[in-house]
């Protein structure tokens, strides 16, 4: 039974280390997705978590300014001003009316200070009840496997 | 047209019904007509589906606009290669995929071993055929690809389809789907085996004999597949990152893990007759991770905008997930007397050994990328919260995993069955272990302050020294033998042997791959807005934008940055930076100008045009080259493995005698 205690005891300590490393760092990775109706409800505890809300960009809001791009995310007529504040430019997907996912956090002023923002497009036919099928109304779906949707991390 | 095609899919739902009840009972009542039959309907099935797949392909070729698929996933002025891609671009023409390949490996699989296994051959057909029965169930009833566009009842077509996403029309992104396909696809036939042998009592391994190539090979493909897909969003996402942990990559390396594992812990059940559980539960769960995967990227139970359209085919997977793994554990508990392992672990530090922690860690990285993909399902299920891990974790877990596996793949395969003898470790392992302390400590007097960069380059230095030198000693008695010269004696050598030095090369070619991710800390970045004449600088290169121009095509316009690049003031090239704008997605795409050296790469992306200004994206990305000449080796290696071996090995147990002895002793003792 000598040698089966030495397996054991290898695994036990391989496996508890890779518990250790896993439980350790998840507070400081998580991130909590919300809606923006969540957001605002959240109050003063939404300034110190970090969140990634989704929304859809706003017609005519997105201003891009000197290293900053503001714009409204719209989500069952609630409406976010974002501020986009991240190094990279923006996605190639990020327009009028794309669904985008914006991560960071809310300041005390209700504006959202985003680090990242991923974008995907929407569909260009433009649904009509009753009329097209399935296929049409979806949104564009990418092909298998990778994601299509560039962050800007 | 298209009602042919979903006639066709249709019959071959009934078929595949058909095959499983004739193969089920023309085996119970043994009725070898019956059985006949259903490996026939297999064939008709796959006559079928490739008649509704060849109508598919038709109309995305033609540019029928009144099918919805049709119309959502091509457009006219697309190039035919991307037509064709298109089949495997969208939820519907995927499935129908999937079908495809399926059945054509079945008719395969039949077709190969209908002589050899008439026995499990029923089981088989009828495993097969339960998955196909499955996948029709989706292609005919739920997401049909043959749906038309219609006005009140009325067929209408439209002028122009939606176009493939531009990111996606990239040679990579064409063969990748395929490539991870056959490869998710494939495990269904290993699996359908192991199954049908645990079904029939069958002792033995002869299901592993049978299936070592085909598990080979699709594990050739899905590990093609994966590195296709890193290599695209590489090259094409334009911010130069190879991995992300996005839950969509996460789905095609989780089979990938347990397919990795039961490849090398098959070698214990064919050396020593061990864990034959294992073997089995490895194979099932490698197959429902497959299917796991296709559920992931399909279905949108991980919500994030990488996520695909949330689609009705959830449920349906999950009772199939459901259905076939409850299967599975009981079939495995009843029948755990014929599974019984012929041999014990002896010590720490063995073959054995070495594969049962190789086992261990693969699964637990598997697990860990379950538990962190699947993280927002979790906490949403128990809180209420949707709470999503980022890289960061990642990262963190699976380095530390990673490099550990490397050095398992390094000191394993040196250590001998059973126990290793110090002089043997002594012999093994004395010059490469010096050689990486060597090297570690060059690093660290050279400048380097990144301890798993250290780390990794030491390892793979350590693990290429233990490779090169089984072929030399190997090669060398071959050599002096033989009386051939040194070059022909490897090629011997390693003919002997495909399957172990076959092994040795992918080992080599994870290596390489790991000298690539080294090169990750020492990433550099600039981002500039210029335009003509403005100079960029990065890492050792200076940027001067020479000119910024602008074109049109019918799919695409385009605009330009023509950069003059040139380092210690020498002009070493010109590089030319482009963005797309696609008409019918409406959507623009970068296509990336990429200066590619051994040492580093030197990567621009145009990212966005404000006026007459560009915003350009410049990155130094050190030993990426190494990745994929990393995978190309590893493919390499994996060919190797698949050609037959000259001399014939005989899997008898070396085992068998110990055992006999082991077990005579009590009896004399009792003498």
């Amino acid at each position: 039974m000598k040698k089966y205690g030495k397996f054991a005891a290898l695994m036990a300590i391989i496996v508890s280390s890779l518990l250790w490393l896993a439980t350790s760092t998840i507070s400081s990775s998580k991130t909590y997705y919300v809606t923006i109706s969540e957001l605002h409800k959240l109050g003063n505890n939404a300034a110190t978590r970090r969140v990634r809300v989704g929304g859809d960009v706003q017609k005519d809001s997105i201003v891009r300014g000197a290293g900053t791009v503001r714009f409204n995310l719209i989500q069952e007529s609630n409406i976010l001003p974002v501020v986009y504040e991240g190094r990279d430019p923006l996605p190639d997907t990020f327009k009028d009316g794309a669904q985008a996912l914006a991560g960071g956090r809310l300041d005390t002023n209700g504006v959202f200070h985003a680090q990242e923002v991923q974008a995907k497009c929407a569909s260009k036919y433009a649904p009509k009840p009753g009329v097209a099928p399935d296929g049409l109304q979806k949104k564009m779906v990418p092909a298998d496997g990778q994601s299509a949707y560039r962050s800007a991390l | 047209m298209e009602n042919v095609g979903a006639l066709a899919l249709l019959l071959a739902f009934c078929i595949s019904l058909y095959a499983i009840v004739a193969s089920v009972v023309g085996r119970l009542k043994r009725k070898p007509f019956l059985t006949l039959s259903g490996e026939r309907a297999v064939l008709a099935v796959w006559f079928l589906v490739t008649t509704a797949s060849g109508i598919l392909v038709y109309s995305l070729m033609s540019g029928d606009y009144r099918m919805a698929y049709v119309a959502s996933h091509t457009n006219r002025d697309m190039p035919p290669f991307y037509k064709f891609a298109a089949w495997w671009g969208g939820q519907e023409g995927s499935l129908l995929f999937w079908s495809f390949l399926l059945s054509t490996y079945g008719a395969v699989a039949i077709f190969t071993t209908r002589r050899s296994h008439r026995n499990l051959l029923p089981w088989v057909v009828a495993i097969l055929s339960a998955i196909q029965l499955f996948f029709l169930t989706l292609n005919t009833f739920i997401v049909s690809p043959f749906q038309v566009l219609a006005v009140d009842r009325v067929v209408t077509s439209v002028a122009d389809g939606m176009g493939l996403n531009p990111l996606l029309q990239y040679w990579a992104m064409v063969i990748h789907p395929p490539f991870l396909y056959l490869g998710y696809v494939g495990f269904a036939v290993p699996f359908a085996f192991a199954i049908a042998s645990l079904i029939e009592k069958v002792p033995g391994d002869s299901w592993i004999h049978t299936t070592r190539r085909w598990t080979l090979v699709t594990w050739l493909f899905q590990s093609t597949g994966v590195a296709l897909g890193s290599a695209w969003a590489y090259h094409v996402l334009g911010w130069g990152g190879y991995w992300m942990w996005d839950p969509v990559e996460n789905a095609s390396i989780l089979p990938w893990f347990a397919g990795t594992a039961f490849l090398h812990s098959v070698m214990m059940q064919e050396k020593k007759g061990m864990m034959k559980v294992w073997n089995m539960v490895l194979v099932s769960t490698t197959f429902f991770l497959c299917i796991f995967g296709t559920f992931l990227t399909r279905s949108g139970i991980v919500s994030s905008v990488h996520a695909f359209a949330e689609s009705p085919i959830g449920k349906y997977f999950v009772s199939f997930l459901a259905l076939g793994i409850a299967a599975v554990i009981w079939l495995i508990l009843d029948r755990l007397s014929y599974l019984k392992s012929e041999a014990e672990l002896e010590s720490v530090v063995s073959r054995e050994s070495s594969f049962l922690f190789n086992n261990l860690i693969l699964l637990a990285s598997c697990f860990a990328v379950l538990w962190g993909t699947l993280f927002p399902v979790i906490t949403e299920k128990l809180s209420n919260e949707k709470i999503s891990l980022d890289a960061v974790w990642f990262n963190r877990l699976m380095v530390p995993i990673g490099l550990f596996l490397l050095f398992l793949t390094g000191v394993g395969p040196l250590f001998a069955w059973r126990r290793t003898s110090i002089d043997s470790l002594r012999k093994n392992f004395q010059l490469p272990g010096i050689g990486m302390l060597i090297v570690a400590a060059c690093l660290l007097i050279g400048g380097m302050r990144y301890p798993y960069s250290i780390i990794s380059l030491s390892l793979c230095f350590f693990v290429a020294a233990t490779i090169v030198m089984e072929f030399f000693r190997g090669s060398r008695a071959i050599s002096e033998k033989m009386k051939i010269g040194f070059v022909p004696a490897v090629i011997e050598l390693t003919h002997r042997n495909t399957r172990r030095y076959g092994g040795y090369l992918v080992h080599m070619g994870i290596v390489l791959m790991f000298i690539g991710y080294s090169g990750h800390p020492f990433n550099q970045t600039s981002i500039g807005e210029v335009d003509k004449g403005s100079v960029m600088q990065v890492g050792a290169y200076t940027l001067k934008v020479m000119d910024l121009t602008e074109g049109d095509t019918p799919n695409y316009q385009w605009e330009t940055a023509i950069l003059d690049v040139s380092k210690n003031g020498q002009h070493i090239d010109t590089l030319e930076p482009t963005r797309r704008f696609y008409k019918a997605a409406q959507q623009a795409t970068a296509i990336v100008a990429l200066r590619s050296r051994l040492n580093e790469d030197l990567y621009i992306n145009y990212a966005a045009r404000t006026g007459n200004k560009a915003t350009l994206q410049a990155y130094v990305f050190p030993l990426v080259d190494w990745i994929w000449i990393g995978v190309l080796v590893l493919i390499g290696g994996t060919l190797v493995a698949l050609i037959p071996a000259k001399v014939a090995r005989s899997y008898a147990r070396t085992e068998v005698v110990g055992m006999a002895k082991k077990n005579a002793t009590p009896v004399t003792n009792e003498a």
